[in-house]
């Protein structure tokens, strides 16, 4: 099997076990949205305070949300024994990681990249802030599910559990934080968000050239 | 491969004496130069026009500041070499090197918030070098703790390796990321950074003092593997023969 | 003496600094002795069910 047809087999495959486990999938979205919604609780409801922080939070939430759905990449087929096979299989491992990190994005990442605008709304962002913040999530989450997905090949069964996954991922994601939440803030202050979303699309290509390479990797390390 | 030139030492065998040789060695050097080092730092430089006294705790901060970040890139190094030479040595020398660049970086940290204090006002400043040693603590935590969760001794070598090796790739762009929200945000904050115009003597003493933080760290890392060794090389015969 | 360790009225950060350096080091020092203890405590008892196999086969 060629990587193209690697990629799209294990794209086909992950996306229909997503759509057989969608409240799965939902349970991250919900998960992102309480985030966002505890943060005025916690703070006051000041409209001026909320649109300043939006940003950020919106970012911090999609980091904490993206973490949370991190265990379903491999976890179910480490349980059953197939992700050995994907391993031992003739077509190219990274090809096959990339299928799966690919519909675990559309599954779990691209829903949050959409349903920013509500989190977007919930602090009173202007509409062109909350088109930057949309861009800048549609770039920052393929890095983070790549981050994540190294994350989550190295630790397969073991015993650190989401506190691990979060204590590896969260330091490796800060660039993607400062970038994306500093995009809607360099815009406001007129200094356009250009640079922001040129260094989160260099991110963005460098994690998908690389990352089935070194997710590959931390699979097979896993298995020895 | 044990016997040829360069790879004489690499097998835990025969660097375990040697280790045991360059302990003392590099201990001895850094004692005598942290004596030189503070000589320079409270008796030889002298006292700053804006901060008083409370600038001598640079002779420490900056030290453990450059030994947090060359010790990271220094495991990058090892567990590099371990995935090119597969040797276990390589990877045993990276997990050595952990706790005590973590201690550097903590030390850091502690000292940055003490100096912080009276020279601006607080404990803790979001300044790009605090800022991205925090990160780097971070990073060290997060390599023990997978050593720690990793039973298997081989596959957590090299799941550590892969990790410090993408943590090595990240540093300078999450100290660039840093840097780049800091300056934005200049306003805001206050760098530590801006520290007192170096006299000579200030900066020597920072640098003897961080040769020998470096001394330290070998000697300390030299001490540590030598016990991993014999944790992990239990099962071998020359191991069993130390104990009769 | 006591002025110079007054250090012109910043004592508490001067010392709070080098106390935690002073206390990691010998913190450190003392973790690097007892693991290295514990090792051989460990290799001993292997040699002792070495020699007890030994001596029943």
């Amino acid at each position: 099997m060629n990587a193209g047809a690697a990629i799209a087999w294990g794209l086909r495959r992950d996306l229909a076990l997503a759509m057989r486990s969608r409240a799965e999938v939902a349970i991250v979205l919900a998960f992102f949205l309480l985030v966002t919604s505890m943060f005025p609780l916690g703070l006051e409801p000041d409209p001026a305070l909320l649109s300043k922080i939006a940003p950020g939070i919106a970012w911090v939430a999609a980091l904490l949300a993206s973490l949370l759905g991190l265990p379903r990449l491999f976890a179910g087929d480490h349980a059953d024994g197939s992700l050995e096979q994907l391993a031992l299989a003739d077509a190219p491992l990274p090809a096959l990681v990339a299928g799966k990190v690919l519909a675990h994005w559309v599954a779990t990442g691209l829903p949050l990249v959409l349903l920013a605008p509500l989190a977007g709304i919930q602090f009173g962002l202007e509409p062109a802030a909350i088109g930057i913040l949309v861009a800048t999530l549609a770039l920052g989450t393929p890095v983070l599910a790549w981050l994540g997905a190294i994350g989550a090949a190295l630790t397969l069964g073991t015993r650190g559990g989401a506190a691990l996954l979060a204590l590896l991922v969260l330091p490796l994601a800060v660039p993607v934080l400062v970038f994306g939440a500093g995009a809607v803030e360099s815009s406001r202050a007129g200094l356009g968000a250009q640079a922001h979303l040129s260094l989160l699309g260099a991110g963005a290509i460098l994690s998908m050239v690389f990352g089935p390479f070194v997710t590959a990797l931390a699979v097979r390390i896993s298995f020895e | 491969m044990a016997g040829s030139g360069f790879f004489r030492f690499s097998s835990p065998a025969s660097f375990y004496p040697l280790a045991g040789r360059l302990v003392p060695v590099f201990g001895w050097l850094a004692a005598a130069l942290t004596v030189a080092g503070l000589y320079i730092g409270f008796a030889v430089a002298p006292t700053d026009f804006q901060q008083g006294e409370a600038y001598r705790i640079i002779f420490i901060h900056v030290p453990a500041a450059w030994m947090a970040m060359f010790t990271y890139l220094v495991i990058a190094g090892w567990s590099a070499a371990s995935f090119v030479w597969n040797t276990r040595l390589s990877a045993m020398m990276a997990q050595a090197l952990a706790p005590t660049g973590a201690m550097f970086a903590f030390i850091s940290l502690w000292s940055g918030a003490f100096w912080g204090r009276p020279t601006w006002g607080t404990y803790w400043v979001w300044d790009a070098r605090l800022t991205s040693t925090l990160i780097l603590l971070f990073l060290y935590i997060g390599l023990m703790a997978l050593r720690a969760t990793i039973e298997d001794p081989r596959r957590a070598d090299r799941a550590c390796a892969v990790l410090a090796l993408v943590g090595s790739v990240n540093v300078p762009i999450i100290y660039f990321s840093v840097q780049w929200w800091n300056t934005l945000h200049q306003g805001a904050s206050v760098s530590l950074t801006a520290a007192p115009k170096m006299a000579e003597t200030m900066l020597a003493g920072m640098l003897v003092m961080g040769l020998a933080a470096w001394a330290y760290t070998i000697a300390a890392a030299l001490h540590r593997v030598r016990s991993i060794i014999l944790e992990r090389e239990a099962h071998a015969r020359w191991t069993r023969e130390l104990v009769r | 003496m006591i002025e110079w360790l007054s250090m012109g009225g910043y004592a508490y950060y001067v010392w709070m600094s080098y106390g935690a350096l002073a206390i990691a080091i010998v913190a450190e020092l003392f973790a690097l002795a007892g693991r290295r203890r514990r090792a051989l405590e460990q290799l001993a008892e292997h040699a002792q069910e070495d020699a007890f196999e030994e001596q029943a086969a």
